[in-house]
C-alpha cells in the first residue's frame, strides 16, 4: 500500500530514538510562476534570494514582536522535544519543535544578533546557504502549525508562528509551496479552494435538497446567494464536495430549518478555509477574508456563522474583525462570527431540536479535538467551551461516547497529521507518520470501549483521517462529521417515519 | 513531465494530471491506468465518461455525492455509493478517476 514503512503502534508510548535525516527527502512540490504571481510573489527563486530572505526576516522581526521573542527566548530545556506528532512518527530530530525552530534561529542569530555576527560558532549561528534553504523548505513543510508544542513550552514559544514566518520568507524569495498557493489563487479567482463555480454549487445543493426530501419527506432548503437571508453560512468547500463532510452540511441545513431561521450560502465567499494563514501572509489572509465581508454586505445578512473547519475558526474567531471588520452592520446581539456548533448547542439547550439518540446506536463515538479550534480559539461564553460544546452536541445526539486518553485531547490534542497546508498527496509519507499518536489513542478506545467512529469538526481532519486510517487498520468511513450525527438523530417537524429507511444499508 | 501514448507525447503536471484537458483521448486514460496496474473495465468508463460530461458543463469535477447519485441512477442503487467507487478507484474516486478522465486534480481540503 505504501512505499514507506507505516509506523507500528507503540505498546508503551516511549520517546523514539533519534534518527537523523530520515525525513530530509520529504518536500512538497514547489509552486510554479502561475501559482506564485497571483499572490504577489516572484515566480521563481530570485537571483539575490539571500538578500531578499534576510530583508524579509528583518521586516517580520520588526512587524511581529512575538516572532523575535520566540527566536530569542528558547533556553533548550527540552520540554517540547517529544510533543510533536511528526517527531513521534518520523523520529527525525529536525521534527522536534526546538530542532525546527533552530533552523530559522541559527540564521536569525547570524544576521541579527551581536554574538552571532561576531562569534557565530559560539552561539550556533549559521550563514544562510542553499543547504539551509533546502532544510527550511523540507522541515517547515513538516509542521502543521498545530501549536501542541507551545502548550508545553515554559516560555510559550509558538513554533506555528515560526513556521508561518519561514514560509513567508520562502514565498518572498520565490520558493512557495504548490498546494497552498494554487489553492489561494483559486479562492481569488473562483471563490473557494476547490474551484467550484456558482453553477456547480447550485447543482450540488439542489441534489442535496432532493436527497433530504427523499429521506425525510420534508423540504429542507440549501439556499445559495439569497439576498435578505438572516444568516450567511461560510463553510469549507470540502463540505460541498467530499465525504463525510457533506453529511455535516446536510446537518447544518436541517438545524437551520428546525430553528426557523433563514440562511444562505454565498458563491462569492464559498470557502471558510483561509490558507493565507498557513503561509503566514497577512495580506493574502486579508484578501481571502474580505470576500466574506463583501458577501455579507451584498446579501444583506444579519449574522455570519462558520461551518466545521478548524483553522477557519481560528481566523474567524481571532482575526476576522481585524482583517475585514468592522462588522457594525451585523446584529450585535449575536457573536460575530458564530460557530455552527455554538448555534446548534444553543438550540439544543433551548429544547428546540427533537433529537432521537437511538438513531445513532449503530455507532460508538469518540471525538477528535481539532488543533486550531482547541488551542487558538474558543466557543460559547465560558472557558473551555471549544471542548465542551462539540462534546455536548455529540452526547445529545448519540448514546455511546467515550473520550480518548486525557493527554491526547482538549488542549493536548494531537494534530490529525494533515493540517497547516500539508494535506497533499506529495506529503503522504509525512501525513501517515504524523497521524501515529492520534491513531494510537483511537486504537485504545476502540479496544477498550468498542468505539467504532471518530467525529471531528474540521474539513482537513476529516479528509486526512479518511485517507490515513486505512494505513493503520481502520476503514475510511470511520471518520464522521459532528453535524452528521446531529443530522442522523434530528427528527424534523413533519418528518415521515423511517421504517423503510435505506440509509442504514450504506453502513453494511 | 509527460506521458507517451502510441508515440504521441502528452504534457502532464508533476502529479501526472494532463496539462491540457483538450489533449485527452481514451487511450490516455488506458495508458495512465496501466501505469497504476489497472485495466479499465466498462465500469471504469461509466465513471470516466460521466466525469467528462459533468466537467464540460460545470468546469469542475462533480462532488462525490453527485457522482455516486448519478452512478446509482444509471447502474442501480447498489452501485450508487462511494464504496463501489473506491473498489473501482482505490486511490480515491475524486483524484484517480479525474486523472484518467484528463481533468485537473481537485484541490483543497479533500
Amino acid at each position: 500500500m505504501a512505499d514507506f514503512d507505516v509506523p507500528k503502534f507503540r505498546e508503551i508510548p516511549i520517546i523514539p530514538k533519534l534518527e537523523e535525516g530520515t525525513m530530509e527527502h520529504s518536500k512538497p512540490y514547489v509552486a510554479k510562476a502561475d501559482f506564485q504571481q497571483p499572490l504577489g510573489y516572484p515566480g521563481e527563486l530570485v537571483d539575490n534570494w539571500k538578500e531578499v530572505a534576510i530583508d524579509k526576516m528583518g521586516e517580520l522581526l520588526g512587524k511581529y514582536r512575538s516572532f523575535q521573542v520566540f527566536l530569542d527566548a528558547c533556553v533548550k530545556c527540552g520540554a517540547c522535544t517529544d510533543k510533536c506528532h511528526y517527531y513521534l512518527g518520523t523520529t527525525d530530530p529536525k521534527n522536534m519543535p526546538v530542532g525546527r525552530q533552530d533552523l530559522l534561529r541559527k540564521v536569525y542569530r547570524r544576521y541579527f544578533t551581536f554574538a552571532g555576527k561576531y562569534f557565530p560558532k559560539l552561539v550556533g549561528a549559521e550563514d544562510l546557504s542553499e543547504e539551509v534553504l533546502d532544510d527550511w523548505y523540507s522541515y517547515f513543510h513538516q509542521c502543521s502549525q498545530c501549536r501542541r508544542c507551545s502548550v508545553f513550552c515554559p516560555y510559550g514559544i509558538d513554533t506555528a508562528e515560526i513556521s508561518m514566518a519561514a514560509r513567508e520568507i520562502m514565498d518572498a524569495v520565490g520558493k512557495g509551496q504548490k498546494y497552498c498557493n494554487e489553492i489561494i489563487g483559486k479562492v481569488f479567482k473562483v471563490g473557494n479552494n476547490l474551484g467550484l463555480p456558482q453553477p456547480a454549487l447550485e447543482n450540488t445543493l439542489e441534489g442535496i435538497e432532493e436527497d433530504v426530501e427523499d429521506d425525510t419527506g420534508v423540504k429542507v432548503r440549501y439556499p445559495l446567494d439569497e439576498k435578505g437571508a438572516e444568516v450567511l453560512l461560510v463553510t469549507p468547500s470540502a463540505d460541498f464536495f467530499a465525504e463525510p463532510h457533506v453529511d455535516g452540511l446536510i446537518g447544518y441545513g436541517k438545524v437551520f430549518h428546525e430553528a426557523g431561521i433563514s440562511w444562505t450560502l454565498s458563491s462569492h465567499a464559498s470557502e471558510a478555509a483561509n490558507f493565507g494563514m498557513f503561509i503566514g501572509s497577512y495580506e493574502n489572509m486579508r484578501r481571502v477574508s474580505m470576500r466574506i465581508r463583501e458577501a455579507a454586505l451584498d446579501l444583506g445578512v444579519k449574522r455570519i456563522i462558520f461551518g466545521e473547519c478548524g483553522h477557519a475558526w481560528r481566523v474567524a474567531y481571532s482575526f476576522l474583525n481585524t482583517l475585514a471588520g468592522p462588522f457594525d452592520f451585523l446584529d450585535p446581539n449575536y457573536p460575530v462570527p458564530q460557530h455552527i456548533c455554538e448555534f446548534t448547542h444553543d438550540l439544543i439547550k433551548q429544547g428546540k431540536l427533537n433529537l432521537d439518540k437511538s438513531r445513532n446506536d449503530d455507532m460508538s463515538l469518540t471525538y477528535h479535538d481539532s488543533c486550531n479550534v482547541s488551542r487558538a480559539s474558543r466557543m460559547g461564553d465560558t472557558p473551555g467551551g471549544q471542548f465542551s460544546i462539540p462534546r455536548d452536541i455529540i452526547r445529545a445526539s448519540c448514546n455511546n461516547f467515550y473520550d480518548m486518553s486525557a493527554d491526547t485531547i482538549y488542549d493536548s490534542t494531537y494534530c490529525c497529521g494533515g493540517g497547516g497546508g500539508l494535506l497533499t498527496d506529495d506529503l503522504m509519507e509525512l501525513r501517515v507518520k504524523g497521524a501515529l499518536p492520534r491513531m494510537e489513542a483511537l486504537k485504545k478506545v476502540v479496544d477498550e470501549h468498542g468505539v467504532t467512529h471518530m467525529a471531528a469538526i474540521c474539513a482537513i481532519c476529516k479528509s486526512q483521517f479518511a485517507k490515513v486510517m486505512p494505513y493503520y487498520g481502520f476503514t475510511l468511513d470511520q471518520i464522521v462529521s459532528v453535524h452528521q450525527l446531529v443530522s442522523n438523530a434530528l427528527i424534523l417537524t413533519g418528518q415521515k417515519s423511517d421504517d423503510d429507511d435505506d440509509d442504514a444499508s450504506d453502513e453494511d | 513531465m509527460a506521458i507517451e501514448v502510441n508515440g504521441k507525447t502528452y504534457e502532464t503536471d508533476e502529479e501526472g494530471y494532463l496539462a491540457n484537458l483538450n489533449d485527452w483521448e481514451p487511450e490516455v486514460a488506458t495508458a495512465m491506468a496501466k501505469e497504476d496496474g489497472t485495466e479499465l473495465s466498462e465500469s471504469h468508463w461509466e465513471v470516466i465518461n460521466f466525469l467528462r460530461e459533468y466537467y464540460e458543463e460545470y468546469q469542475i469535477a462533480p462532488a462525490v455525492r453527485v457522482l455516486t447519485k448519478a452512478i446509482g441512477k444509471k447502474l442501480g442503487k447498489d452501485k450508487g455509493n462511494s464504496k463501489y467507487l473506491y473498489e473501482l478507484f482505490p486511490y480515491g474516486p475524486a483524484k484517480q478517476a479525474c486523472k484518467y478522465a484528463g481533468l485537473p486534480k481537485p484541490t483543497g481540503c479533500v
